[in-house]
């Protein structure tokens, strides 16, 4: 079910704005990809290419093309709803649908998708739970509000809310940059059990933790504000942290930079 | 959540549990500055709370008598003769229909085209449009209601009267349409029409305001689950917009329920012991157009009494009307932060 991503020559921009330029890398299935690199470096704004979320900036758009086995994401006759459903995204801040209850937030996706029966939605809704590590502490209580569970268990709500679709691949945006340690290790924990089944990217600030869940990490870097970011390598995480093949990679991982 | 969106900072930021450390009193230093602010915002609070007592306690002082004075059965007659102060006769049900069912009329026609056209405006229209639209919707909110009034009369009740004509031959066998010898410029029906419009631009600035409100979050969570565009309103916009939506109608209701110079130059009034009809194609009187259709004659207590008698049974109205709003916001509570 995983597949694998090959973007070639991908330029992205806001407008006018040229922020990330000439991207080409491959994301191997069933792996972490980790992308790191200084703010404003376009890492983001690339993740939010591989499912078309983009696009939905206005002024938004790309050039260039994402393949997810043998289909160009961006081919004219592709439906972004469609690719949405087929790589599911978590975002920096928890966003459970406040109005949901936790059962609803994690069903939303499959009643989009027109499934229907209450049997199926509870085996998948508890599946998804369990999926994400959440099941054990949100069981007697899956009529009320998700957004009453804390920072950590409402990440891991929005994780199972995505993986309840069975996405192909799964996009995190710094998942853990609002949560404390320990939560953080809860998805970090997850990150390594989900990517058995799913092609797993993402951003982060965190050293550690892209040395820690990645198996592929990307540098992305940019000349100066206003320049375009680029992707400056990737490589396997050892590599990459040990010895990496362009001399701003260490100096970033080291933090010698600017 | 209290304010008009239902919605606050804080719906963002989770929180610990328990008051907050700024909260109430604990943050008083005791200073100048502080307790002049605090007394100032106090007076005000305190102020409004005493007005809204102090015109609920004139109202019954002034209608009490007349009441008591009522000869005929207050809430259920339809009589209306106060001359003889000695034999009082008057009762509300008609005034009550009438208004229910105009402003009801209203609701029905202003709640969805006013949620429809602030979604428009704050989620499909392009940017160069939005804001002259947006803008122009207010101002419809600035016509004053004498300008509904005229033109509802001249201009857009002939315009009407076919529609109407084409309800009372197709569905006259529903009581709602039966005919009741009224022209179409005149009619309940009409007037709840004329009060739609007057209320749209209260219902879409509101909407609007909220819906625009939505954080960025919800919307791509939803987009992001594979949903449409119409979908991730339904999923994100719609239920963080419900508060203040139904505020928003309730401030709508508010006004159609109480608007008084529209209603009183276009519905026609009824003859004394016309015969009752259900029918909204019938003309009549609300609480408010029957006391400003009379307001020369407040000169005895007793003759004023009873107009005022009718005020407070608005007064009331209103009041119910918002408690309600205000159960149904609160009930999902849990649901929204």
């Amino acid at each position: 079910m995983a597949k694998r991503i090959d973007v070639s020559d991908l330029n992205v921009y806001y407008s006018a704005f040229k922020a990330v330029e000439g991207v080409t890398m491959t994301v191997e299935p069933r792996s972490v990809t980790a992308f790191i690199g200084p703010s404003g470096c376009g890492k983001s704004t690339f993740l939010r290419t591989l499912n078309r979320m983009h696009e939905v900036i206005p002024g938004g758009r790309v050039e260039g093309k994402v393949m997810l086995d043998d289909q160009d994401l961006y081919d004219s006759g592709v439906d972004p709803v469609a690719v949405r459903r087929t790589v599911g995204m978590v975002f920096q801040r928890p966003n459970p649908f406040p109005t949901m209850s936790i059962y609803d937030n994690v069903a939303a996706g499959l009643k989009l998708n027109g499934v229907k029966g209450k049997k199926r939605l509870d085996e998948v809704v508890e599946k998804s739970l369990q999926g994400a590590n959440l099941w054990n502490e949100v069981k007697d209580r899956l009529s009320k509000p998700g957004a009453g569970l804390s920072g950590g268990q409402q990440q891991r709500l929005c994780i199972a809310r995505a993986i309840a679709v069975e996405p192909q691949v799964l996009l995190m945006d710094e998942p853990c940059s609002a949560l404390d340690p320990i939560s953080t290790l809860a998805i970090e924990d997850l990150i390594g059990e989900l990517k058995s089944k799913y092609t797993i990217v993402i951003v982060t600030h965190n050293m550690q933790q892209a040395a820690r869940v990645s198996d592929r990490t990307a540098f992305f870097n940019l000349a100066a504000t206003g320049k375009p970011g680029k992707l400056i390598e990737i490589d396997d995480t050892q590599r990459i942290f040990n010895n990496p093949g362009v001399k701003a990679t260490e100096d970033y991982i080291s933090g010698r930079f600017g | 959540m209290s304010s008009v969106t239902g919605v606050s900072l804080a719906d963002e930021t989770p929180g610990p549990h328990g008051s907050a450390p700024l909260s109430g009193d604990g943050a008083g230093t005791g200073r100048l500055g502080d307790r002049l602010f605090g007394g100032a915002a106090k007076g005000a609070g305190i102020f409004v709370i005493a007005l809204v007592t102090l015109v609920g306690v004139f109202l019954l002082w002034q209608a009490i008598p007349a009441i008591a004075n009522d000869k005929a059965s207050f809430l259920t007659s339809r009589e209306w003769s106060v001359n003889d102060s000695n034999n009082l006769r008057f009762g509300i049900v008609e005034l009550l229909w009438t208004t229910v069912t105009a402003s009801a009329i209203a609701m029905l026609i202003a709640v969805p085209v006013g949620v429809a056209v602030a979604l428009f405006i704050t989620q499909y229209a392009p940017t160069w449009l939005s804001r002259p639209a947006a803008s122009l919707i207010d101002l419809l909110a600035a016509v004053p209601s004498i300008v509904f009034g005229i033109w509802g009369l001249r201009t857009f009740g002939p315009v009407f009267e076919p529609v109407q004509n084409f309800l009372r031959d197709h569905l006259g066998w529903i009581p709602l349409f039966s005919d009741a010898n009224i022209s179409g410029g005149s009619t309940i029906l009409f007037v709840g029409i004329v009060l739609a419009i007057m209320v749209l631009p209260i219902v879409t600035a509101l909407s609007r305001e909220v819906f625009a409100q939505t954080p960025i979050t919800h919307r791509e969570g939803a987009l992001a689950l594979g949903a449409t565009k119409w979908e991730m309103i339904r999923i994100s916009v719609l239920p963080f917009g419900k508060p203040g939506v139904i505020s928003a109608a309730m401030l709508g209701l508010g006004r159609a329920l109480g608007e008084t110079i529209a209603v009183t130059i276009i519905l026609s009034t009824l003859p004394d012991g016309a015969k009752w009809t259900f029918s909204l194609l019938n003309g009549g009187e609300t609480f408010a157009s029957r006391i400003a259709n009379n307001a020369a004659e407040f000169d005895t207590p007793q003759k004023a009494g009873a107009f005022i008698a009718a005020g407070l049974v608005l007064f009331i109205l209103t009041f119910v009307v918002n408690a309600i709003a205000r159960i149904v916001i609160d009930r999902r509570k849990a649901f929204s932060e």
